[in-house]
């Protein structure tokens, strides 16, 4: 009743072309941008921006760019972690010796940085495929954790390994109030969420995508796939460093050297898997999704007044998980963004029947 | 042409990378063959765990990324067990855990899984290795637990007369290297000479076909993957005794991964071979290379094993897209 686009009639091709053709789909986006920016910072607690708004919008953002090359292109990674782990090490190290750079320039260069080892790193993507090409970028995880454990220009020769940040600056105005780092974060996931939704409509994502469904079919109609898949690396590694810097600039504030490890890459892969593959939405709603259930988990026998130990609570959390993973993929597993357009899909008939 | 031109350069540069420690003299023939045994032996245990990764693999096409958690399960299953009964009668009792594990994973997760994408499959085992990797602390405990095989531990020296100052070998290495050997002539003969050899293997030709002909792919896949639970006791146990039964052990399988892309998804003897050059390569490069790579990048401490398996690997499938042994791949429009 609500939810339906007859009567909404494009008239150029400006209209036709527009990323939110339907007008209620405009209004919700709208009334969500809204709440994010203006109300959201009235409504919720330190601890909740803290511990799940501040993680949830980085690694949505890191969910998205690994959904551009899985997702989109078809390319698996299990090891896209490395590529955050880049951006952070980048960003650190340019901050440190290039200390007048904006933190948006330097957010940006960090990203480049990671896109360029992407680019290395995706090379053989362009002689293996599939799960060769899965465990393959398992390469790029293990010799990223390495390096940046054992390179000691990396981590400004620190003897523990480890590096700390200083709080970011941006235009004399400090970012180091939770509801101002979620602001921070909120915008900047905003613009690189818009500008993934137009590239993957773009003829770059048309290329993309024709790469995933039959990569022999979109060569014989004439996609390069050198230049396919090898933007795909580069640009899934920039969102992935950009949000590498984030996580350790705005989250961790100071981080180990295996803070970005395979259980991270892991996650990541979870998050799209859940979310959807290939949707842009479903980067967010997995991305909440697995930073939400372990704080669940871990609450959970708290609130049941079960008294357990830690270690028992983490095995179990780690079976739940597991558990879930499974009914999920059993359940829907098109992902939780399929779910979302097979509720628009029945809100457009509500209330008749057909 | 191009192709065999490349191969022979790749093992030309792998055979000079073997012996450029003894041509240029770092070390001596003793302490080379040392390096050289003990890679190989670490081999045999890589080799192990891609077996279960293979066998798995070829049935199902399934990647079972729960290989490790699985050899840490049986690990932990034998050695807790064994505190209580004799060590025959725990592992004869883990064989029938893993056998049950085998079937509940089929009729749980493959079975309503069934003709999905291969990423959604390799997903749904990660989620296995969550759940196994937790299951198996929480029944078990999540400390470090003793196998004790009865077999002593302290290196022997052989071939004394030939090299000076001989070698030092383990006996319990090279006992992990006989079960091993011991398990895959096993393992060939029951696909060779059964019944259900049989049909495993015309199931991993073609499904559809075996199917076609009356072959029930639900209990095959129980089969197989109670064989690969068997494989990761093996593991698990020479595995437990030589390094203590702990959550690292479900964590080293990963170095099994690099293996079966070297040797192929579908082949067993890529695995077992994949293994040893793996095992080698990385000693080697951990032993010979390590040190002077410290040297000349002023690292803060070697440690490259943990990527040099991969990154060998890649230089393989840059030359063979499909490992040493995989099935050759035609693309269709």
């Amino acid at each position: 009743m609500l939810y339906r686009e007859n009567g909404q009639f494009k008239t150029s091709y400006r209209a036709d072309q527009q990323m939110l053709p339907i007008l209620q789909d405009r209004m919700f986006m709208g009334l969500l941008l809204a709440f994010v920016f203006v109300g959201a910072p009235f409504v919720f607690s330190d601890y909740f921006f803290l511990s799940i708004l501040i993680p949830f919008l980085i690694l949505s953002l890191a969910a998205l760019g690994l959904n551009l090359l899985v997702g989109y292109c078809g390319q698996i990674s299990i090891g896209h972690a490395a590529f955050m782990s880049v951006g952070a090490y980048a960003a650190y190290n340019l901050v440190l010796r290039v200390p007048q750079l904006n933190f948006l320039v330097v957010l940006v260069l960090a990203g480049l940085i990671a896109a360029l080892v992407g680019l290395l790193f995706g090379i053989p993507s362009l002689r293996i495929r599939g799960l060769y090409l899965a465990v393959a970028t398992l390469a790029a995880q293990f010799f990223m954790d390495w390096t940046f454990a054992r390179v000691k220009w990396f981590t400004n020769y620190a003897s523990s390994g480890s590096v700390s940040t200083a709080t970011i600056d941006l235009f004399g105005f400090p970012i180091n109030s939770p509801v101002r780092k979620y602001l921070f974060l909120a915008a900047v996931v905003t613009v690189f969420a818009v500008l993934a939704k137009n590239l993957v409509r773009s003829h770059l994502g048309r290329a993309w995508m024709a790469m995933r469904d039959m990569d022999v079919a979109a060569e014989v109609i004439g996609i390069r796939p050198v230049y396919a898949k090898l933007t795909a690396f580069g640009v899934s590694s920039f969102y992935v460093g950009v949000a590498g810097a984030l996580w350790g600039f705005v989250h961790l504030g100071s981080w180990e050297p295996l803070a970005f490890n395979i259980t991270l890459s892991l996650n990541l892969l979870f998050m799209i898997i859940i979310g959807g593959m290939g949707s842009i939405l479903g980067s967010f709603f997995g991305a909440f999704f697995i930073v939400a259930l372990p704080i669940l988990l871990n609450r959970a026998p708290d609130w049941l007044g079960i008294d357990m130990s830690t270690a028992m609570v983490s095995h179990l959390e780690s079976m739940i998980f597991g558990a879930l993973i499974i009914f999920f993929l059993i359940v829907e597993p098109q992902g939780l963004a399929r779910l979302w357009a097979i509720g628009k899909e029945k809100l457009r008939l509500w209330p008749f029947p057909h | 042409m191009k192709r065999n031109r490349n191969l022979i350069i790749l093992f030309a540069a792998l055979l000079a990378g073997l012996i450029a420690p003894l041509v240029t003299g770092a070390s001596g023939a003793g302490f080379y063959t040392e390096v050289l045994l003990g890679g190989l032996m670490a081999g045999v245990l890589y080799s192990l765990v891609a077996l279960g990764f293979v066998l798995i693999f070829k049935a199902s096409g399934v990647f079972n990324f729960a290989q490790g958690a699985m050899v840490l399960f049986a690990a932990l299953s034998v050695a807790r067990m064994a505190e209580k009964m004799p060590l025959w009668a725990a592992m004869l009792l883990a064989v029938v855990i893993m056998v049950a594990l085998a079937f509940v994973i089929e009729r749980l997760v493959l079975r309503p899984l069934v003709n999905q994408d291969p990423v959604v499959l390799l997903m749904a085992t990660l989620g296995v290795t969550y759940f196994v990797d937790g299951f198996g602390q929480t029944v078990w405990g999540s400390d470090i637990y003793e196998i004790d095989l009865g077999i002593a531990k302290e290196p022997v020296m052989i071939l004394g007369q030939l090299f000076e100052g001989g070698i030092l070998i383990n006996k319990d290495d090279v006992a992990a290297t006989a079960a091993a050997a011991l398990l895959v002539i096993l393992l060939a003969l029951f696909f060779q000479k059964t019944k259900t050899g049989r049909a495993l293997r015309a199931v991993a030709d073609d499904h559809l076909a075996a199917q076609s002909i009356g072959i029930p792919l639900n209990r095959i896949w129980v089969i197989v993957w109670s064989l690969a639970g068997i494989v990761a006791l093996v593991a698990g146990v020479v595995w437990g005794a030589k390094l203590g039964v702990q959550f690292s052990i479900s964590q080293v399988a990963l170095k099994a991964l690099p293996v079966v892309i070297l040797g192929g998804f579908t082949s067993i003897p890529g695995a077992i071979i994949g293994g040893l050059i793996i095992g080698v390569g990385e000693k080697m490069a951990e032993v010979f290379l390590g040190p002077v790579m410290v040297k000349a990048f002023d690292l803060a401490g070697g440690g490259i094993e943990n990527w040099f398996a991969y990154v060998l690997a890649l230089l393989f499938l840059l030359v063979l897209p499909e490992g040493l042994f995989g099935e050759k791949h035609i693309d269709r429009v």
